[in-house]
């Protein structure tokens, strides 16, 4: 019986290392390789012009690719579930590949696909090609749950065998045994779509800086090892001017449409490494890039509530306001900040921004100054960023907001500062910003404090050609380290405080104070702090009716209280840490639901993450070096 | 899930022993009657102790869901969740959701549905409580978010709780200082309602609010024998004087929040005077409102007598400055424990914090210019011998500097945050190996915070 094929591209939107590509030409008759897309729903969805034109060049591209082979690219307007039925009938389909997709969604879609197939006797065929490794084993060897800290996840992955090898790419040879004719109508019935029937009006359209392909993709990977070659310095680049703007050897959005092989980088990059330095195994920071992405992905894979608060077990529930008016200057670069307006017009214009400046504006848009949901931020991202996967970008903003995965909050990117650092002479802002363009050094990254007479000769007053800055941020920063202080003692009390995760909170100590008046039932504005014995003072003298001085006011701990108390309700952090007894479980069974129950499960987690960490310890020295060992052994056995 | 198999429990026991006609739900009619019956007769004979004992545990909602027959008729049906609905509950449980104890503690929380996430306590609860509760409450607190309407229904509950002699009181804003936005002489009456009526109060947090010093001396003349802790960062309507009176008059404040502009010698010595208990914390707020601010200065004697009257006393500050306001500051020695300067702070300054600040415990610097830090960090090492603490974001040590750092301090270090790009590599130290090194001097494995790099 003939083996007629279709490969369905989606992300992987290349020839090179495509394991499902490779398993539809493998003793097929003919294939097709079709992509699918409903232009109706494209023009509605949250996609930006950038990453419409990006994904269009790279279809774009594998079509020429395709053509060399005799071939095409078959683009199909429609959604998956209405589509595949009628070319399985149309193309006598009896195979269907596509490269695994591990995000819920994805997941989700792909199921109903394959079981549509299966009704129509269609096999189908997935294979893994998007991350390096096998999440699923990521997150069984962490017994089950995703690692939530970037620590943890480094040590189970340097316990996995190196990710597989990527594949060669497809040859004249493989696709000329299934060579399928190609109709005359071709281009009318499957061509790809342009910007305007997307609905994008194209005229006065600045050309692409990044442009979309898996032939751009490859030439940047040459250009961006050699560059690795010259500065002689693999594992850490500084961040200079020159970081911020688009770089010819930057991969991210190739990764993100999977126009490059996370396998291909991770491959040269070690192979480069280990030329130059003598065959030493390559550090894990080497990959850095690819790790995070990794990380990210293991931790949404199983989450489909990861791009939001509520319901997601992992975020932190914080009370973040609701501000249309100011998240909006924030999205249009209007805030007044040059740096943060500069790295906003940078992204909606060419849609890249370099990692820094991603932590300056979402710090700025959340934890840092406007106090607004990194939900909010995350969507603008998604619409502008030509990299932004949905678990990158969502992953991303949790850990900027500090909403999960234990990061520290102590320090908040100062909109003027940082970017002086950056970038001292402004050039960049006078790029992106060109009505400061004539502003001296001096004020460029604060123009409100430049005299009128400076603000005139540069001609551009500001609050009048240029906004003022839309907060005061010493005062705004102020404020929201207390919120986020609120915020992480009410969740320290739960699980009891951890000394080493929230270095802010320590300094907090001996005010203390916050620590029981934000945790739900006891309110004591008074009370606790880390240290016991201030907090005894502290709170037996707040709160008199208290027999015992570690105890916060609770019904039960007062001599008049008719069960005259043995356990009270313990708020207090110190009797929490490690109780495990039938009270501590009756507590936790009667907690609050809804937003409190995501902590609580997080607070589950986060014991075990903690204990887990405390176990890596133990074993981090020993396993860093038999890493090497056995990574070189892996290596060589594949 | 286990909350909720408990409640269910307590349905099947109250729907028996209360006799309700209500049906029961679907899980229990499929139990066999000598079970429920089993249950019900267990749950019936629990003393009303143990209820109260097992009340505390539960939230406050959940408690008025649980046995609150009259808030079921107040509140909108629709409102009710249905598994509630069918409870049917006992008289004793009735009676010990009112009892007094169990309203000791008190969480308002008001929120805006238009501009919050958070859930807000129901009106009908509120005025349950403003009614039948009132005099029970003692320990109070309001978190509002950042409307306006919000911090206004605040103080609207707080003057009808005349009645009602609070202990502590906490006003908290979750997002932006809304009580700032509400008029002030609302505020105010609202305010002496509580100070007024309550004999006893022994903390008071509000910060951010319009506060001001006639308040204040409403606050003292009912309040100042009780009152052990004030917090009041950044309420701009309070001035030096204001602030002194309490000082002068509260001898048992133990804990002091406020802003620098309110710091004064006669406010340290009024608090290390001889009638006045020992301090035990004092937080300072050093923001700057507009750019070139000039500060003034505490004379060293006024600490040298704080540090007598209270020598264990925590003195944390937090600078939120700008770098050229830093002039008067850390010229003399000053008794701080707790530093956090939360925008760039120069070198120059640094150099004088490690020269000054002998008591110094923690340190945390969000920002500095683009010199490495080395020689002031290792001469906080050598001076600040109760450093235990330090956290660094936008800053620049060289490697090496900041393994000496860390082999000086030792283990006493039980808390480092450092950024990775703080470190610079140099010809001694990369940064893989960094860890290493100060794992080693540290007695405990130690890396780097890191940032996501996409």
């Amino acid at each position: 019986m003939a083996v007629n094929s279709v490969h369905w591209f989606r992300k992987c939107l290349r020839l090179h290392d495509n394991p499902a590509l490779q398993e539809a030409v493998n003793a097929a008759h003919t294939l097709r390789c079709v992509y699918i897309l409903d232009p109706w729903f494209a023009g509605a969805a949250n996609v930006g012009i950038n990453r419409w034109r990006f994904l269009g060049e790279a279809l774009e591209d594998l079509d020429n690719s395709l053509k060399k082979f005799n071939s095409r690219l078959f683009v199909i307007r429609g959604q998956p579930t209405d589509v595949f039925p009628r070319l399985f009938k149309e193309w006598k389909v009896t195979r269907l590949t596509f490269e695994y997709d591990p995000e819920p969604y994805g997941k989700e879609r792909d199921g109903a696909i394959i079981k549509m197939a299966q009704e129509f006797g269609v096999e189908t065929v997935v294979r893994n090609s998007h991350t390096l490794y096998n999440l699923d084993r990521i997150i069984e060897m962490n017994n089950n749950s995703p690692p939530l800290t970037f620590k943890r996840f480094q040590t189970i992955v340097s316990r996995l065998e190196l990710p597989r090898r990527p594949l060669p790419v497809i040859t004249q040879q493989q696709m000329e045994k299934c060579c399928t004719k190609i109709s005359e109508n071709h281009e009318q019935l499957y061509s790809i779509p342009s910007l305007e029937e997307l609905g994008f009006r194209t005229e006065r359209l600045p050309p692409a800086v990044w442009r979309g392909g898996e032939s751009e993709a490859l030439d940047r990977l040459n250009k961006h090892l050699d560059k690795k070659v010259w500065v002689a310095n693999l594992e850490h680049s500084r961040i200079n001017t020159c970081s911020l703007y688009a770089s010819p050897t930057g991969l991210s959005p190739y990764l993100r449409f999977g126009c490059l092989s996370c396998r291909v980088l991770y491959y040269n990059l070690r192979e480069l490494y280990m030329k130059l330095r003598k065959h030493s195994s390559p550090p894990p920071s080497l990959f850095g890039q690819l790790l995070w992405r990794e990380f990210f992905y293991t931790a949404a894979t199983n989450n489909p509530n990861f791009d939001r608060m509520e319901g997601n077990p992992i975020c932190v529930q914080i009370p973040w306001d609701q501000n249309p008016e100011a998240l909006a200057k924030w999205a249009e670069g209007r805030t007044g900040f040059p740096w943060i307006d500069a790295i906003m017009t940078q992204l909606r214009q060419e849609g890249w921004i370099h990692h820094l400046a991603r932590h300056a504006v979402a710090c700025f848009l959340t934890r840092g100054d406007l106090w607004i949901s990194w939900e909010s931020g995350m969507k603008v991202f998604e619409e502008l960023l030509l990299d932004a996967d949905w678990s990158v970008n969502a992953g991303s903003w949790m850990w900027l907001s500090c909403s999960a995965f234990f990061q520290q909050f102590f320090h908040c990117y100062c909109p003027v500062g940082f970017g002086r650092r950056t970038d001292p002479s402004g050039d960049y802002i006078r790029r992106y910003v060109p009505i400061l363009k004539d502003y001296p050094n001096r004020y460029i990254y604060e123009p409100w404090n430049a005299p009128e007479s400076v603000q005139k000769a540069a001609n551009c007053v500001v609050g009048v050609d240029y906004p003022k800055p839309m907060i005061n941020h010493a005062e705004g920063s102020r404020l929201n380290i207390e919120r986020m202080k609120q915020v992480y003692q009410q969740l320290s009390h739960y699980r009891g405080l951890s000394k080493s995760q929230l270095l802010s909170l320590s300094v907090e100590t001996p005010t203390g104070g916050a620590l029981t008046e934000a945790a739900g039932c006891s309110i004591l504005p008074d009370s606790s702090t880390l240290c016991p014995t201030t907090s005894a003072a502290v709170t037996s003298t707040s709160a008199s009716v208290n027999a015992d001085p570690l105890k916060p006011p609770s019904p039960c701990s007062s001599s008049s209280s008719p069960c005259g108390t043995t356990s009270p309700p313990s708020t207090s952090a110190q009797t929490l840490t490690k109780r495990k007894g039938p009270a501590h479980k009756i507590r936790r069974s009667m907690r609050q639901r809804g937003h409190q129950g995501a902590e609580e499960r997080r607070e589950d987690e986060e014991d075990k993450g903690r204990e887990e960490r405390m176990e890596d310890d133990d074993d981090e020295n020993e396993e860093s070096m038999e890493q090497d060992a056995t990574g070189e052994m892996s290596g060589h056995r594949q | 899930m286990k909350r909720v198999r408990l409640v269910n429990e307590e349905d099947g026991g109250g729907g028996n022993s209360g006799g309700s006609k209500k049906t029961l739900k679907r899980p229990f009619k499929e139990r066999r009657d000598e079970d429920l019956e089993e249950e019900s007769a267990s749950w019936e004979c629990l003393p009303q102790e143990i209820m109260l004992h097992i009340f505390q545990y539960l939230p406050l909602l959940d408690r008025a869901y649980a046995s609150q027959q009259e808030v079921t008729h107040v509140r909108d049906q629709r409102e009710i969740h249905s598994d509630y609905l069918e409870i049917a509950v006992c008289r004793g449980w009735n009676q010990a959701f009112h009892l007094p104890e169990l309203w000791r503690c008190f969480e308002f929380e008001l929120n805006q549905p238009a501009s919050s996430y958070l859930k807000a306590t129901h009106p009908d609860l509120i005025k349950q409580i403003i009614k039948r509760h009132s005099n029970h409450l003692q320990y109070v607190s309001f978190k509002v978010d950042s409307s306006r309407e919000s911090a206004e229904a605040a103080c609207d509950i707080l003057s009808q709780l005349v009645n009602c002699s609070l202990k502590t009181l906490g006003l908290i804003s979750t997002a932006r200082p809304s009580f700032m936005e509400v008029p002030k002489s609302h505020f105010i009456s609202a305010l002496t309602v509580v100070f007024v009526n309550s004999k006893s109060l022994s903390s008071l947090k509000i910060d951010d609010t319009p506060v001001d010093d006639p308040s204040l001396k409403v606050l003292v003349a009912n309040n100042s024998d009780t009152l052990k802790l004030l917090k009041m960062s950044s309420c701009p309507h309070v001035s030096p004087a204001g602030i002194l009176c309490v000082a002068d008059q509260c001898h048992g404040l133990r804990e002091l929040a406020l802003n620098y502009h309110l710091l004064s010698d006669e406010l340290l010595i009024a608090l290390s005077s001889e009638k006045h208990v020992h301090l035990e914390h004092l937080r300072i707020d050093v923001v700057s409102e507009n750019p070139g601010q000039q500060f003034h200065t505490i004379k060293k004697s006024s600490w040298d007598a704080m540090v007598r009257h209270s020598p264990k006393f925590n003195l944390v500050m937090y600078f939120f400055l700008y770098e050229d306001e830093f002039g008067p500051f850390f010229r003399d020695e000053i008794p701080v424990t707790h530093l956090y300067f939360g925008r760039s702070v120069s070198k120059d300054v640094l150099g004088r914090v490690g020269l000054t600040c002998p008591r110094l415990v923690e340190l945390v610097v969000c920002a500095n210019g683009l010199r490495p830090l080395d020689e002031e960090l290792i001469r906080i090492a050598q001076r600040c011998t109760q450093l235990s603490a330090i956290g660094l974001g936008e800053c620049e040590v060289s490697c090496s500097a900041f393994v000496e750092f860390v082999r000086m301090c030792g283990d006493r270090l039980t808390q480092l945050s450092i950024m990775e790009e703080v470190l610079v590599p140099d010809h001694r130290y990369g940064l893989d190996d960094i860890h290493w090194e100060v794992s080693k001097h540290l007695g405990r494995v130690w890396f780097p915070d890191m940032m996501p790099t996409w």
